[in-house]
């Protein structure tokens, strides 16, 4: 599995070579790996629960206990082959959507390397690897949304979508790392046989809320959906690859693999029917008030994602059931769906329902694969989705508390859903012909060949459900629930409630859809009305961000040196000194010096400096005086015996006066800048005196503690027969601590580069 | 530039000295006070005080690299020397040492400081009295 996640992420380095050298095959040659791959996974998968649980580690940063872990197990699986063999389907489509654009390369390895991060993300059986694929997926999917650049519409989405799901993720690495110490493992696989250690914990609300908070940003749950509708400015690869196959899937994926530790609490249930319903039938309504093709699909994708969440949140064997079909289905026709649509705008130039009819005989490979998930979307038998909504019915009406009112409104939702579905099929394929942007003809079979095979197989796994059921479905319910779990799908159960409620979705579905205009009416009234945009909330909200970002900054970044001096000592006093009062670090007995004449002739020469700078006039004099005090510190070194740092000392105090001859006609005169100050002043009095004493007091306690000669007499002891050198200062400095040496002069360099770039900047600004 | 026909004189003669003790002093420094800083401090203040009394131009002329490049090259060396530490099968920056111990890679490392300090100093040295132009 390592070798598969690798060579996925190998590919996207040699795509832009492809790209460039065989622009007009790169998409067949790039699929061969995921479609092979997935062919490999599919025989695994025949075995359905019989199927072997595979598992790889390899040492990453064993100390911390992190390693490079992935398992594949039911639930893996399922996703794998999504995401395999979706991908394949979509880089293939790829190759015809961009033909003839110079980014085809690039394009395929953003791709390419999404596909190796969801991958991991999916198969990682350590919390630290999958936070780290569940970023990549982020950061690519960055890159695919805000491919086009140049438009300011795609960055800002870009970049909304990079916010949303990033600030999420953070969310996610303090659960995830909360879990792992709960649990004592960073490895999923022994967290998730844990059970009830987790649901009994005092922290399991901080963890559950953290987790998802993390799930419901990547999978856009309401009030996080707005990014996904945005996302839509990617082209349409992406849209139907990331944003409703596999990318937004990522939350849900999580929420069901965390289910048998965090599931089944009433916090659990009541906050995923909540949200999830709540996001179902937002995105519905959303959904049908739309008049851009992917815009339609990007909320019914809100409104699915929103019922797989709901069905995790009931948690019942036969809730699990209908969410892994619902979400094996939905990723077939959705996917299917949305490179119908970009077919449509790749050979027609719009994607608005109102420019669009008739294609049906112009384009008619598209419109059967179109119309092949559209019934499926719709949720009509013999179609995997009608066989997901019917599951879905039952579970929510075998779920205990408020079973009826929660199918109720999944009605609801399905029968908006299959308006939107007829939406997308009908209203550009049937009816008159309408003059496009440009003249369509049937898309290419790099076009058409991705919709038209998944919307068969939405077909073909609901007419052969019982390959589905026991290849797929079985298996992800099983480990979802942790235990060996045979399902069993019906496309006919005889007369039962589910059927009676789907009968009604359709009726209803069919009403909403002949009265499409007036209902739309309706909805764009209700919203008007209730005034709520979480988009336009979002544009409010990072304003405000900038503007305390530059409030913060102008209050503590003042550009004056004494400002930031008096900040930082201010601050350290305080914060030191206090955890000195309060550790009980103060030492009161203040011991008799025994100092020579010597110590006492220069201690007295400082202080006598010190007041000479105080109170001089002139920076000239200021700087003299100041000098003064560095040369008897040179001398106190050598008293104690530090030749080496008294040399750096002395060598350091002269360069200083060569470095101010340089500046010192352009220091200001100190007199009248002293004389407005009087406040100002006293404050910078304090500030100073708080310092000294807080070093004198630290001094003070470090001397009362008792000395430990161990590494000083470790390094003299060592230092000749290990580091070949007599002066102990200098073997330390290159041999011993030689990384903390590399780090000083790292900083040294940066400090000479920064003096030259800002000079040279006011140079510039001259 | 500081006109003084002394200073002129005295630096002229003083450069040349001063580099050759900064390189002694770097060298002795493994066994007596000393090392690459010290070293580096030493270097950089006659080059200063040279370009203090010649303008920076005679100094460029002079050093025949930009100061920065200097910078580069120390912590390339300082890295290297780092890295050979892998070459004797060590960890980064663990010592390798000729059999008798007289040359090392602690020596390049110290080196590798030095050539830091001279770099970073004249940096700031230069971008000063370019102002002044």
């Amino acid at each position: 599995m390592f070798a598969l996640v690798a060579s996925v992420f190998a590919q996207s380095f040699l795509a832009p070579i492809i790209g460039r050298r065989m622009p007009l095959r790169a998409g067949w040659i790039l699929a061969l790996l995921p479609a092979s791959a997935t062919a490999w996974l599919v025989t695994l998968a025949t075995g359905g629960l019989d199927q072997p649980v595979l598992r790889e580690s390899l040492p990453w940063i064993p100390a911390l206990d992190v390693f490079l872990s992935f398992r594949l197990d039911g639930l893996a699986l399922l996703f794998s082959v999504l995401i395999l063999g979706i991908g394949a389907l979509v880089v293939v489509y790829s190759g015809g959507y961009l033909k003839g654009d110079p980014r085809l390369g690039r394009f395929l390895a953003f791709m390419s390397a999404f596909m190796g991060s969801m991958l991991g993300l999916v198969l990682a059986d350590n919390v630290v690897t999958l936070f780290v694929f569940w970023e990549l997926t982020s950061v690519t999917s960055f890159l695919l949304i805000g491919f086009d650049h140049e438009d300011a519409r795609s960055r800002r989405s870009a970049l909304q979508a990079l916010l949303v799901t990033g600030g999420g993720g953070l969310a996610l690495l303090a659960g995830l790392l909360l879990m792992a110490s709960i649990g004592g493992t960073h490895e999923l696989s022994e967290l998730l046989l844990l059970g009830d250690r987790f649901r009994e914990h005092p922290a399991y609300t901080a963890v559950l809320a953290l987790v998802l908070l993390g799930a419901f940003t990547k999978s856009a749950q309401f009030p996080f959906h707005f990014w996904l509708p945005n996302a839509m400015d990617a082209p349409t690869p992406v849209s139907a690859y990331l944003h409703s196959a596999t990318m937004v899937k990522a939350g849900v994926y999580l929420v069901a693999r965390l289910h048998p530790i965090l599931g089944g609490t009433e916090a659990w249930i009541w906050t995923l029917v909540g949200f999830g319903g709540a996001t179902a039938l937002l995105g519905g309504i959303l959904a049908v008030r739309q008049t851009d093709l992917k815009r339609i699909l990007a909320y019914t994708t809100v409104a699915a994602l929103g019922q797989l969440v709901l069905l995790a949140g009931l948690g019942t064997a036969q809730a699990l059931q209908a969410f892994v079909v619902t979400l094996f289905a939905h990723s077939l026709y959705k996917g299917a769906l949305f490179m119908g649509a970009g077919a449509v705008d790749h050979e027609t130039g719009t994607r608005e329902l109102s420019s669009l009819g008739g294609l049906r005989s112009l384009m008619p490979i598209t419109a059967v694969a179109v119309g092949l998930a559209a019934l499926s979307n719709a949720g009509l038998p013999p179609f995997l989705g009608f066989i997901g909504k019917e599951e879905l019915y039952t579970g929510a009406l075998g779920s205990q508390a408020y079973g009826q009112g929660i199918a109720g409104v999944m009605v609801a939702v399905n029968a908006l859903l299959l308006t939107a579905a007829g939406l997308v099929f009908v209203k550009p394929f049937f009816g008159a012909q309408v003059a496009t942007p440009r003249a369509p003809h049937e898309a290419p079979v790099s076009l058409w060949l991705g919709p038209a095979l998944l919307g068969a197989l939405g077909l073909a796994f609901g007419v052969f459900h019982g390959l589905a059921g026991d290849w797929f479905v079985s298996p992800a319910v099983s480990s979802i629930v942790g235990r060996p779990q045979a399902v069993t799908l019906h496309l006919w159960k005889g007369l039962d409630p589910a059927l009676l409620l789907s009968a009604v979705t359709v009726a209803l579905g069919v009403a909403v859809f002949s009265a499409w205009s007036r209902v739309k009416a309706g909805f764009d009234r209700l919203g008007t009305w209730l005034r709520f945009d979480s988009d336009r909330g979002w544009d409010r909200g990072l304003v405000g961000l900038v503007q305390v970002a530059e409030w913060q900054t102008r209050a503590i970044q003042g550009g004056y040196l004494r400002t930031y001096l008096r900040t930082t000592l201010a601050f350290v006093t305080l914060a030191v000194g206090l955890t000195l009062v309060f550790r009980g670090g103060l030492v009161a007995a203040i011991p008799l010096p025994d100092a020579t004449l010597a110590h006492w002739i220069l201690a007295g020469l400082i202080v006598a400096a010190v007041a000479t700078t105080l109170l001089a006039h002139t920076a000239t004099t200021a700087i003299l005086a100041l000098g003064v005090v560095g040369l008897a510190i040179a001398l106190i070194f050598l008293l104690f015996g530090a030749p080496d740092v008294a040399i750096t000392q002395l060598m350091v105090e002269t360069l200083i006066v060569i470095i101010v001859a340089l500046v010192l006609f352009r220091l200001p005169r100190l007199t009248p800048f002293r004389a407005s100050l009087g406040r100002e002043r006293v404050f910078n009095a304090v500030v100073a005196l708080g310092f000294g004493a807080l070093i004198t007091a630290i001094t003070l306690a470090l001397i009362a503690l008792p000395f430990d000669p161990f590494l000083g007499d470790e390094f003299a002891r060592l230092s000749v027969p290990k580091g070949h050198g007599r002066n102990v200062v200098n073997v330390i400095l290159v041999d011993f601590r030689a990384l903390d040496t590399l780090g000083e002069i790292l900083v040294v360099s940066i400090a000479g580069l920064g003096a030259f770039s800002l000079l040279r900047m006011r140079r510039g600004a001259r | 530039m500081i006109k003084s026909l002394i200073l002129r004189a005295a630096t002229t003669v003083l450069l040349g000295l001063m580099v050759l003790f900064s390189v002694f002093i770097l060298f002795r420094g493994h066994n007596e006070p000393g090392g690459g800083f010290i070293g580096g401090l030493i270097a950089s203040t006659a080059f200063a005080l040279h370009s203090l009394s010649h303008g920076p131009r005679a100094m460029r002329r002079l050093m025949w690299v930009v100061p920065r490049t200097t910078v580069a090259a120390g912590l390339g060396l300082a890295l290297v020397s780092g890295l050979l530490g892998f070459a004797g099968g060590g960890a980064f920056l663990a010592s390798l040492w000729s059999p008798g111990g007289s040359v090392g890679s602690p020596l390049f490392f110290d080196i590798g400081v030095y050539l830091v300090v001279i770099g970073s100093v004249l940096t700031i040295v230069q971008a000063l009295q370019e102002e002044d132009e």
